[in-house]
């Protein structure tokens, strides 16, 4: 996905005085000019200038380059759906790897990405089974992770 | 004397040099495989080596990166695809070679010049840090400002063509250093409430976000056809490099020196380096004209300054704790978390274990002279792991990675958040060099500007009242002039050429 970038710029802005706001909720640091608030401000404040510079040059070229333009992924629907499934599948982990156990949520990634980015069935499970038994071992086992064991803890313990 | 032979015996320990097997491996593994970097693999390998003593986990990453540089070549020779950037500059030039049927030539100079530029980046490294740390070791606030300003500066006027956009990404990185406890006051900043961002944000899972992340996402936005095979049968790589090697010794000298300074450079690595040294060699070549028809001669060059420069990026990384890459901004990470924190002390503190990471640089360049030819040899079957295979395993090791370093889910929510940035960043342009280094400076820069603020009692002039200090400055200021002066010259230029 590419962008005018005038896009980013505007955003940039809009993210600049949200910061920039944000920071005068900082407590004063009694005695002295520089508090916490200083340098987030001036990080403000240079984010702000980039952003109407490329407002500026993103509205130049506004003739050639369209505000967005999509990528290959975009028009095919299946690409677009992978696409998106990373981002779904570190989510999933995120949300459900506490209750699910790590085995459980690492196969259903694993299977689910692999069988979509078009790797057979079978192939797919083997290599989805091989690769968890192989961190399982690796990270708890070895290196003492506790990755955690969800719907397994009362088997394991 | 007696600290390098405990060095060495740090090294020689069985157990290092098991680890730096296995880490070769995994280097010219994933450097050989198109769309995976030498820094995706260095992001990768910080949560195994979290677990180690601080020699083996170094001396892994030298290890990897070196292997994983040269290993860049291959698809680079075979398939015109490089394997990571650092080969990009000559990837045309060593596939011409191979259309001709010299793919054994181009890839035995590559082999060669890439572990004599590695071995000369190491005798630069172990000769410039310690000279440069006597030197450091006088550096006050003041100038610690400077360099990390000269550090910052240089990755955004050095690494992309639009200084506002690398400006931008520098700014991002920055921001992303200020969240958490601030260091003047200890006022949480931006952490919204909630206590795991009380401490910053992770280092390990941004990094593995901004550098591994990415890449998945990179593969499965581009419509991915599969790779196609190399059809040539490669047999000894070494035949007939003598002449070559002779012909060209000014070249790989040469291509060496250029990758070591790149590469000491802050923001500036091994790719860099590797185009510096192409465009050097083709213009002060007899044969110019001869250039991108597989001529061998720009391969010495760069060939060379790639793997130099990957040695050169660790002195300011080791002596000032500046990176000289994105690969020593992890390093820096990690030597952190191992107690080594690096500056000019550490040479003092700890000498032994900065002396094994030269010696580590020595053991892993001149291993690469054998474990590259295996490399070689077995290129096709590397080449035929599909990567919709390989991408789903690495986005899991990602997410165990990202987790293990706290143990908690919430690294792996910053490694989500950071790497769809870096995505978005690099499709549109923003380089992402900048912001790694704002990331890791950011916490410097400003502790620094505090302390030398109060010091000089709110005047900015006592950032200019020590010699080295107002020496540094000055450098920086010039260094801010070049985009300017460079803006100027081509609008004096636009000026010109329409009157």
């Amino acid at each position: 996905m590419r962008l005018n970038d005038a896009v980013p710029g505007v955003f940039l802005i809009l993210f600049a005085l949200a910061e920039m706001a944000y920071t005068t909720t900082f407590p004063a640091t009694f005695g002295q000019q520089i508090g916490p608030d200083l340098f987030p401000r001036l990080i403000g404040v240079g984010l702000l200038g980039c952003g109407v510079l490329l407002v500026i040059s993103g509205l130049g070229t506004r003739e050639q380059v369209p505000l967005v333009t999509l990528g290959d992924w975009a028009t095919d629907s299946r690409a677009f759906f992978n696409f998106l499934l990373v981002p779904v599948a570190l989510l999933f982990y995120i949300l459900a790897s506490d209750w699910l156990g790590f085995i459980i949520s690492s196969l259903i990634i694993l299977l689910t990405l692999l069988y979509r980015f078009g790797v057979s069935l079978l192939t797919s499970l083997a290599v989805a089974v091989g690769t968890t038994i192989v961190i399982q071992f690796v990270f708890a086992s070895v290196l003492l992770v506790p990755l955690p064991w969800g719907l397994f803890q009362p088997v394991v313990w | 004397m007696d600290i390098f032979l405990q060095a060495l015996f740090l090294i020689l320990d069985p157990y290092v040099l098991g680890v730096m097997f296995l880490a070769a491996l995994f280097g010219l593994f994933v450097g050989a495989i198109p769309g995976l970097t030498a820094t995706m693999a260095t992001a990768l390998l910080i949560p195994f080596t979290f677990f180690m003593d601080p020699v083996p986990a170094i001396a892994a990453i030298v290890t990897t990166v070196a292997m994983a540089i040269f290993a860049g070549d291959i698809p680079g020779a075979l398939l015109r695809i490089p394997g990571t950037p650092a080969s990009a500059a000559y990837c045309d030039e060593a596939f011409a070679m191979t259309q001709r049927g010299e793919a054994e030539k181009a890839l035995g100079t590559g082999l060669v010049c890439a572990v004599i530029g590695g071995v000369m980046g190491a005798i630069v490294l172990s000769v410039a840090a310690p000279s440069l740390a006597e030197f450091a070791i006088q550096f006050s606030s003041f100038e610690y400002f400077w360099l990390a300003c000269l550090g910052l500066s240089c990755a955004v006027v050095i690494s992309t063509s639009s200084t506002v956009k690398g400006f931008v990404s520098l700014l991002i990185g920055l921001f992303i250093a200020t969240i958490g406890i601030d260091v003047t006051a200890g006022y949480p900043r931006f952490n919204f409430g909630n206590v795991e961002l009380m401490a910053g944000v992770s280092f390990i899972p941004a990094m593995i976000g901004m550098f591994a992340v990415s890449e998945v996402l990179r593969y499965v936005a581009s419509t991915h056809t599969p790779l196609p095979m190399p059809q040539q049968k490669i047999g000894n790589v070494f035949r007939g490099l003598g002449p070559i090697l002779s012909r060209y010794k000014v070249n790989i000298a040469r291509g060496g020196a250029i990758g070591a300074i790149v590469g000491v450079l802050p923001g500036a690595g091994a790719d860099i380096a590797a185009w510096i040294a192409y465009a050097v060699s083709k213009k002060t070549s007899k044969q110019p004209e001869k250039f991108g028809t597989g001529h061998v001669e720009g391969l010495a060059d760069a060939g060379t300054a790639n793997n130099a420069g990957l040695a050169g990026a660790w002195v300011p990384a080791i002596v000032f704790g500046i990176p000289g890459d994105s690969i020593t901004a992890i390093v820096i990470g990690v030597l952190y978390m191992k107690g080594m924190n690096p500056g000019p002390t550490v040479f003092m503190n700890n000498p032994q274990l900065i002396y094994a990471v030269f010696i580590a640089f020595f053991v892993a360049n001149l291993a690469l002279l054998f474990l590259g030819f295996v490399a070689i040899r077995m290129s096709r079957q590397m080449l035929r792991i599909p990567r919709k295979i390989l991408m789903p395993i690495i986005l899991m090791f990602c997410i165990v990675g990202a987790f293990a370093i706290n143990n908690t889910v919430f690294g792996v929510t910053i490694m989500l958040v950071l790497g769809v940035l870096a995505y978005i960043m690099e499709e549109n342009g923003f380089p992402i060099a900048p912001a790694i280094l704002g990331i890791v400076l950011g916490g410097m820069l400003e502790h620094n500007f505090v302390s030398s603020m109060i010091k000089a009692d709110g005047d900015f002039l006592g950032f200019f009242s020590r010699p080295i200090a107002a020496t540094l400055g000055v450098f920086v200021i010039i260094v801010w002039l070049i985009p300017l002066i460079s803006l100027m010259r081509r609008r004096l230029r636009a000026a010109v050429s329409t009157a």
